[in-house]
């Protein structure tokens, strides 16, 4: 990989950080929409060097994180039937349930496979032709086209034993649900890279201009994260809201247009239940009729149950960043990453993980 | 042998077991004090300090570049004693194995264990040999122990730990865990990407006779938990907070990019041949200098300290591009993400 040694380099970044502390020129209140920029700001130590007048509020960009507790709970007791296997990313297998998580269920015997991508777990469907393998997609705009490829490869290859289980999102109406909210006052979005290699940078047009906010596309290394911040520094100094890429060399004005259409073949816009965020319109995506027979809910017949979040869990204002995981009574007391109670804490990405994981050593 | 699988007459006692004692297992390990078959190893006197360790070897898949379960078998318990300062001098080995199992894929494994005992000059004295049901198992479980010699004055432990102490890792760090998790993950990158299984005793023993003597405060292999994990555990034991220089942590650029694919940190993944040693800050230079001349410590360097101004107990990363975090120990197994 080229990238690594070039955008984490320290004459670089130290250059780069004094640019910030000059394009900084008053207070600022940015969000981090995505997951992996909380994470990579949190690995690579930033905060400890950021200008103070600087502050970075992290969104609801962790697809574990944002799953609805109902869907959680299903996930599980799919499991639990005898003839299902299922296909997870690594990030899903510890998050709790009201009743255990999928790591519980696999030690009852459940059958529960960490995937890499979800080509893997067709592959699982096809070597396992007596069970039913159920992939659990989760995921936003980056992962959703190679699950669209992987349910349509199906379909050509007639596997009858491969469903999904779609609760794939979108991130546009869930910022629009946030920015709606005076009480997260921010100035500005650090956009997500890899969901914008997707939609492309003029998916951010309408917040620029609809709630004035300032807005960069970045990318995760410590150098595009920097450069990011001092592109939204500038315009926040000028006054100007518009929407600048940095990270011109994955993400285009348009977005990758041949993934959206397979996206489009496969999946259709429906409500989405968001943790902390409530149902929101057209935010999720549903497999359409045409492939219904690859459709978990459907040939499952699942409901998804209203589930009351745990106890005194503030993982949903977290997500809303109107509140950082230290305010939250049981971050690091009784939720820690060994025990786990919200999802923040167990994604790989969630912001309670980063915190607890990374903290700045002061 | 007749057979190409493993029966589960060959764990029975009876006849079967003995032939494959006789024809596989005596074969490639033939230390007179094995050959003779009893119950036990009775070995001659040794004057002094006895160290003693055990541990058990699973690991998916049996076979991986750089080294197998056999040679994970040999190189964990040679480098556990070794660790505690001693010079080990005699291992055991059981095996469970799952009824079914190929008898060439044992015979590799038993010539693993063959040759990596020899190359540490450690040799295997007692041995014992199970079989379970097919599915009651994972084809073969290893366990060894083992015993060494500790020298007068060596008194190796987390608590002896100072302030002003230097911290050296012999070699980059990961190459294990990254080698097995892209393997599981059938992914395969460019370059050389292989375990780091090696024993680590000839370092350690040239460690502790090259310098003065309660210089060497600590030694520890990071196996699983990695680096991370390891340097907690010490910094909880000995009280006071251990500075880590990210740049200065050796690593492979091919463990770097793997871990960046599947969104590892390599200060938690897995080292089969790596010592951390915690020395005298007076001494540190020559330490280092003898750890890179000893074998499979050339990539070795100095990659933190001990303080005591800092708040202690934990371990504080100073990053590669001048930030600070801590660095937390490793919570149940590491896992891919998803984007």
């Amino acid at each position: 990989m080229k990238y690594l040694k070039e955008f984490r380099d320290r004459q670089l970044t130290t250059s780069l950080i004094k640019r910030l502390e000059e394009s900084v020129t008053g207070p600022m209140r940015i969000m981090e929409v995505c997951g992996t920029h909380t994470m990579a700001i949190f690995r690579n130590g930033l905060r400890s060097l950021l200008p103070e007048e600087l502050e970075l509020v992290s969104g609801p960009g962790c697809p574990v994180c944002v799953t609805s507790a109902g869907h959680i709970d299903a996930f599980i007791s799919m499991a639990d039937q005898p003839r299902n296997h299922l296909a997870v990313f690594g990030d899903l297998f510890r998050v709790p349930g009201s009743n255990g998580s999928l790591s519980e269920a696999s030690s009852r015997g459940a059958r529960v496979d960490i995937v890499y991508s979800p080509m893997d777990a067709l592959e699982l469907a096809v070597k396992n032709p007596d069970e039913l393998v159920v992939f659990l997609g989760v995921g936003f705009e980056t992962t959703t086209p190679a699950v669209a490829a992987t349910i349509m490869a199906a379909n050509v290859q007639k596997i009858d034993n491969f469903i999904v289980f779609s609760t794939q999102k979108v991130m546009p109406p869930p910022l629009h649900a946030l920015l709606g909210d005076p009480e997260l006052n921010i100035d500005g979005l650090l956009c997500p890279g890899h969901v914008s290699a997707i939609i492309g940078s003029d998916a951010y047009l309408d917040f620029a201009k609809q709630y004035g906010l300032s807005c960069v596309v970045a990318g995760f290394e410590a150098a595009d994260i920097l450069q990011g911040l001092i592109m939204l520094g500038r315009q926040h100094g000028e006054g100007r809201a518009e929407v600048e890429n940095g990270y011109t060399r994955l993400v285009s004005r348009e977005g990758n247009r041949r993934a959206r259409d397979m996206v489009d073949e496969v999946f259709e816009a429906v409500d989405s239940p968001w943790r902390g965020l409530g149902v929101i319109k057209d935010s999720g995506l549903a497999i359409r009729e045409k492939y219904e027979q690859f459709d978990a809910e459907k040939r499952l017949k699942l409901t998804i149950e209203d589930v009351e979040e745990p106890k005194g869990c503030l993982c949903g204002q977290v997500l809303k960043g109107i509140c950082r995981p230290p305010d939250c009574p049981l971050f690091g007391r009784r939720c820690t990453e060994t025990n786990p109670i919200g999802p923040c804490m167990v994604s790989s990405e969630g912001t309670c993980a980063a915190y607890y994981k990374y903290g700045t050593g002061q | 042998m007749q057979q190409d699988r493993i029966l589960l007459d060959h764990g029975s006692g009876g006849t079967a077991s003995k032939q494959l004692i006789e024809e596989l297992f005596l074969k490639y390990l033939d230390d007179p004090v094995l050959s003779s078959l009893q119950d036990c190893a009775v070995i001659d006197n040794q004057a002094g300090r006895l160290a003693f360790s055990t541990d058990s070897y699973v690991v998916d898949p049996l076979f991986f570049p750089g080294g197998d379960i056999g040679s994970l078998a040999v190189h964990g318990t040679v480098n556990d004693l070794a660790m505690g300062g001693a010079r080990p001098i005699g291992l055991s080995l059981a095996l469970i194995l799952e009824e079914g199992l190929l008898f060439e894929t044992l015979e590799r494994v038993v010539a693993s264990v063959a040759r990596c005992s020899k190359e540490c000059g450690v040799p295997v004295l007692t041995g014992d040999t199970k079989v379970v049901p097919k599915g009651k198992g994972d084809l073969v479980f290893i366990n060894t122990s083992g015993i060494g010699m500790v020298k007068e004055g060596v008194d190796l432990s987390p608590t002896k730990v100072r302030d002003g102490d230097v911290v050296i890792l012999s070699g980059g760090m990961g190459d294990h865990g990254v080698t097995i998790m892209t393997r599981r993950a059938g992914i395969e990158l460019k370059g050389a990407l292989r375990s780091d299984s090696a024993p680590l005793h000839m370092m350690v023993s040239s460690l502790l006779n090259g310098l003065p003597a309660g210089t060497v405060h600590c030694l520890r292999d990071p196996t699983r938990g990695g680096v991370a994990t390891t340097l907690n555990e010490i910094a909880e034991s000995c009280g006071l907070a251990i500075i880590v220089e990210e740049d200065d942590v050796p690593i492979h650029p091919e463990v770097a990019s793997g871990c960046e694919i599947l969104g590892l940190d390599p200060f938690h993944l897995a080292n089969e041949g790596k010592c951390l040693a915690i020395v005298d800050g007076a001494v540190g230079e020559r330490a280092l200098e003898i750890i890179r001349q000893a074998p499979h410590g050339e990539e070795a360097e100095i990659i933190g300290t001990v303080a005591s101004g800092e708040r202690g107990g934990r371990v504080i990363l100073n990053t590669g591009i001048g930030g600070r975090r801590i660095v937390t120990s490793l919570h149940g197994n590491p896992l891919p993400r998803i984007c």
